[in-house]
């Protein structure tokens, strides 16, 4: 998958757990919690959700990452290209 | 001390969902146990249940995506009490409302998360999978997983909580309630409690053997309380949700009134002269009976009809001679008796709650429901035959005790009475 894929899955996978729902405003800078009202709670269930559809892996130092979109996003393609 | 009305309530029964259907399918005397082939499959004794037919498309009209995080007890639980929210004349809160500081939740129940636990947790950490196991593995394996579910959604401020005393816990929840209102520390609380279905919950009465297996291809006819051939109890998962307010805050609001709580109480046997884990000391059940019409101010020649805990094992005769003598009332001379457990199983946590909707739904309604499968009625308490109804009554009952006792010698009861207007 190039970025741009795995921009457009991540986006797919973060709806599914936000109340904002408008693709429109999601950017690269949202941040999933306080931009996109991701229950709290339920952050730890993105980042499984994200091993499984991109056969990576998440470690506990590395979930500040998925605070925001953008990182999240060069995080997994990091990931991905060098798997 | 305010007095204390039933305004709402919400029930998922075996047999039906929402308190319309519950008070038809009371009346018809349809039973709501069917043969369940994972027990079978699970080389279970009995292989009958009853599982409430609440549909996902249905649940997820109340909960939306919230039912990705609940299991069987909470959901239940949650139906049970939008139902009781809305049926008490109160709208349903946005998610960011204003908290509701004057509404607590008693929400009870016993086996509350081990249809999780028996599904997800123990066969991923068993695996080595314990960081698979997601956000609401724990919200659904706690105790108090349904309580603090229905409070989430309706913005309860009042104390949350889950009472837990095994069979006894739905009327021991309402009695809770009771006195909480009682003593003006609230204005309202959700009372009540939920069991799942699930095998996980239902397989150590199975292993006790005090399940039915001798109906397994009748399942209709498995629940057998009163009768001779009772041979066990028929597990059955479900909620029963009351909203209990003080009257004055009921009037305030011109809330319809369905019933007044006359007064209850709770207490055990200590498992001293015969009581034990699994059974009842017989002055234990009278004491209860007896304290609970003190509190009412009820005689027992006042009572109309009692809801029996009547399970369909051996513990029925017993049940009835505590009753007999806590009223003293000879069997012939007592109030009208049935056993809804005889329609819906034994919903355990559940039954007390469940069982209470279903004696005010037939106070309110001038009915007595049938207490199948008792013709051949246990001869040890023959006389009470006639105060048994085996069809459907009209019948203008007026004051109900509800009767409700569990594993660890707990009972307890709680006095009803039709709501006519002052």
């Amino acid at each position: 998958m190039n970025r741009a894929e795995i921009q457009k899955s991540f986006v797919e996978l973060v709806r599914a757990h936000a109340r904002i729902q408008d693709s429109s405003v999601i950017t690269e800078s949202s941040l999933l919690v306080d931009d996109l009202k991701v229950n709290s709670t339920r952050f730890v269930d993105i980042i499984l959700e994200a091993e499984d559809r991109f056969k990576i892996e998440v470690g506990d130092d590395d979930m500040k990452r998925f605070e925001r979109v953008g990182d999240a996003v060069d995080f997994i393609y990091e990931r991905t290209v060098n798997a | 001390m305010d007095r204390v009305v039933i305004t709402g309530m919400g029930v998922v029964a075996p047999n039906a969902i929402g308190l319309d259907a519950f008070r038809i399918a009371l009346c018809q005397g349809r039973s709501g146990l069917a043969f369940v082939p994972q027990m079978k499959e699970l080389d279970f004794g009995c292989h009958v249940a009853g599982i409430p037919p609440l549909s996902e498309e249905s649940t997820e009209s109340y909960l939306g995506p919230l039912m990705r995080t609940t299991n069987s007890t909470m959901r239940y639980a949650a139906v049970a009490a939008i139902d009781c929210w809305r049926d008490s004349g109160l709208s349903m809160p946005p998610s960011d409302s204003a908290v509701d500081w004057n509404t607590a939740a008693i929400i009870g129940s016993s086996l509350a998360g081990m249809e999780t636990a028996g599904e997800l947790v123990v066969p991923e950490t068993n695996a080595g999978r314990v960081r698979k196991l997601g956000s609401s593995a724990i919200e659904r394996v706690m105790a108090s997983c349904a309580s603090a579910c229905v409070s989430g959604i309706l913005g309860l401020g009042g104390p949350t909580t889950t009472n837990s005393s095994a069979c006894g816990t739905g009327a021991e929840a309402i009695v809770n309630a009771y006195w909480m209102i009682r003593e003006d520390r609230i204005d309202r609380v959700l009372a009540g409690s939920t069991e799942p279905s699930s095998v996980y919950a239902w397989a150590g009465l199975d292993s006790l053997r005090v399940t039915m297996r001798k109906c397994n291809d009748r399942p209709q006819s498995a629940a057998r309380p009163l009768s001779a051939s009772a041979g066990g109890l028929v597990p059955s998962g479900g909620a029963g949700i009351l909203m209990l307010e003080s009257l004055a805050s009921a009037r305030s609001r011109g809330a319809r009134i369905y019933a007044e709580i006359l007064g209850g109480h709770s207490n055990s046997g200590g498992q001293r002269n015969g009581g034990s884990i699994t059974a009842a000391n017989p002055e234990g059940i009278v004491r209860c009976v007896q304290q609970s019409l003190e509190v009412a101010k009820v005689k027992p020649s006042e009572l109309d009809y009692i809801n029996g805990h009547l399970t369909g094992t051996a513990g029925d005769p017993k049940e009835i001679r505590c009753l007999s003598n806590a009223l003293d009332r000879r069997l012939g001379d007592m109030p009208w008796i049935n056993s809804t457990k005889s329609l819906i199983g034994h919903g355990l946590a559940a039954s007390g709650s469940m069982e209470s909707v279903a004696t005010i739904l037939q106070l309110v309604h001038g009915f007595l429901h049938p207490s199948l499968n008792c013709e051949d009625f246990h001869p040890e308490i023959s006389e009470l035959q006639p105060r048994v109804p085996q069809v459907s009554l009209s019948a203008p009952v007026r004051i109900a005790l509800k009767t409700s006792f569990g594993f660890g010698d707990v009972n307890s009861c709680v006095i009803f009475r039709r709501w006519d207007e002052e």
